[in-house]
């Protein structure tokens, strides 16, 4: 009875806390909003280049009035998600074909490390030519900037696993397929995991970057088309936007991750 | 007749620094049912032998038969291997980690649903199939490896330390069950050990290893009256502590 009565106590704090750190939260996101607004209508920040949530907001409200962001976010978002799982995958059968032969992994060592530190998005102008200014090379730099480090992140968990659970699959005689299936794959979970939730920020880039290349649609095209006719209303809009989704996304990946890593 | 035969079996480990020789001309046989134990020095070799009997890889040189077959590379043979350490899978459940070998071994088939929950009750354990290794405790942990490892019917059992990292409790009551269960089975068992009494306690015969390179030094057969006994009572019986001090001042002379 007594603890009963404890443990109520004891959730009720929990939640206090919580309510606390709501409301800072809510503090903070005011007090920025306003300061924001405040200081562009005072002058204090140049209005025409710092916009205001007021104008902002305006500027979306129209927008989504006469239909046109929609079809902008939908571009965007599309790519983005494709570039991010592409990425991904393409980085995870990598790693498992690095796995797979020792020997072709210590010779692709050196070009890894090279691909690795190159900027990717020099590539652009290259796969815009080869690929033509469309979708598919906005999509190609949503992936190709993920790819490479996941590579090495996932093939370095595949190799750490512990080698004492390969060997109980080896007294079974397991096959090396079946070794990746019951144990290096499952106990990298929790790695490819944490590489998803770096890709989401990644592939944003990369798509943004190719949009400002090539693109007469999406977000990455408002910003340079908002830069060029110096509305920086429409910049500020595009940016609030693309915060909003990218946030989206990675709980999204948040929720995959307490799905799939259930009973560690 | 000679269940398990280990003839010239000599090792060495490379590395880019030194070749480093790691057993020596090892000859030793084993009959059916029978248990034994190896225990030595550390760098006596000896789980490096118990990996080369698993068939986990090639010995430099020599060969090791089961029944007169080659172990290494061959796949009809079914060794059951126990480690220090349980190695459950934390993502599966109890009753996939007990018929994984199975499902391994003998394809995908389901139904052996029934085989785990059996495995369960035969290791003393309360029906847990459908909880994770991380729900139980280190000693029923240990019990469901042991299930895993009876689940493919092996034709003989590799015990790498099995009990070394467990509680005293657990420990005791762990090797009267491995030792009760292998006898009800009529299994062959290899127990490697740094526990002395826990040789003398479980096995038919003790091999001692010296170190450096790992020899077979001496082996010492366990008097009958404690072969009979669970490793527990054979604890307590007169013969136990002779025999300790017997392999214990061997093991000294080895230092």
């Amino acid at each position: 009875m007594n603890n009963q009565k404890l443990h109520k106590q004891f959730l009720q704090s929990l939640r206090k806390e919580k309510r606390w750190i709501r409301f800072y939260q809510l503090v903070i996101l005011i007090a920025f909003f306003g300061l924001w607004e405040i200081a562009s209508r005072l002058t204090w920040i140049d209005p025409l280049i710092f916009s205001s949530p007021t104008k902002v907001t305006t500027l979306l409200i129209d927008n989504i009035a006469d239909g046109s962001i929609l079809v902008h976010i939908s571009y965007t978002l599309f790519e983005t998600v494709l570039g991010f799982i592409i990425g991904t995958l393409l980085g995870t059968i990598l790693a498992a074909i690095l796995w797979w032969s020792p020997f072709l992994s210590k010779v692709l060592d050196p070009y890894l490390v090279i691909l690795n530190s190159m900027p990717k998005v020099a590539l652009g102008p290259i796969l815009i030519v080869a690929m033509g200014p469309g979708m598919g090379s906005i999509i190609t730099m949503g992936a190709i900037i993920s790819v490479i480090i996941s590579t090495i992140v996932i093939y370095t968990a595949f190799k750490n696993v512990d080698a004492n659970y390969l060997k109980v699959l080896q007294t079974f005689n397991a096959t090396r397929s079946q070794m990746f299936k019951e144990a290096i794959l499952p106990s990298s979970f929790p790695t490819i995991i944490s590489t998803l939730k770096v890709n989401v920020g990644l592939s944003w880039v990369g798509v943004i970057v190719g949009e400002f290349l090539v693109s007469s649609k999406g977000l990455g095209y408002l910003i340079i088309y908002g830069f060029q006719v110096f509305n920086f209303n429409l910049v500020l809009m595009s940016l609030l936007i693309i915060a909003v989704f990218a946030t989206i996304m990675y709980q999204l990946v948040e929720m995959l991750e307490r799905k799939l890593i259930k009973n560690e | 007749m000679s269940f398990l035969t280990v003839s010239n079996v000599h090792h060495t480990y490379f590395s880019t620094e030194t070749a480093t020789e790691a057993l020596n001309d090892i000859n030793l046989s084993i009959s059916k049912g029978e248990f034994v134990s190896f225990i030595g020095p550390s760098g006596c070799g000896k789980t490096t032998l118990l990996s080369i009997i698993a068939g986990l890889f090639k010995p430099t040189f020599g060969s090791v038969q089961i029944e007169n077959q080659e172990v290494y590379g061959n796949t009809d043979l079914s060794i059951g291997y126990m480690l220090q350490q349980d190695y459950l899978f934390p993502w599966k459940t109890i009753e996939e980690n007990i018929t994984l070998g199975l499902k391994l071994l003998k394809g995908g088939k389901k139904g052996h649903g029934n085989v785990a929950s059996a495995l369960l009750s035969d290791v003393g354990l309360p029906p847990v199939e459908k909880k994770y290794p991380t729900e139980l405790s280190g000693g029923m942990r240990q019990r469901v490896a042991l299930a895993r490892t009876l689940a493919v019917d092996p034709k003989i059992l590799l015990l790498d330390e099995p009990f070394s990292a467990l509680d005293y409790q657990s420990k005791l009551k762990l090797e009267d069950l491995v030792s009760n269960k292998l006898r009800e089975y009529g299994k062959t068992a290899i127990l490697v050990t740094h526990d002395l009494g826990e040789a003398i306690a479980m096995s038919d015969r003790i091999f001692l290893f010296s170190a450096r390179p790992g020899r077979l030094h001496q082996t010492f057969e366990v008097p009958q009256e404690l072969r009979v006994l669970t490793p527990f009572e054979a604890r307590a019986h007169s013969s136990y502590s002779s025999l300790f001090q017997t392999i214990w001042k061997e093991l000294e002379s080895l230092e």
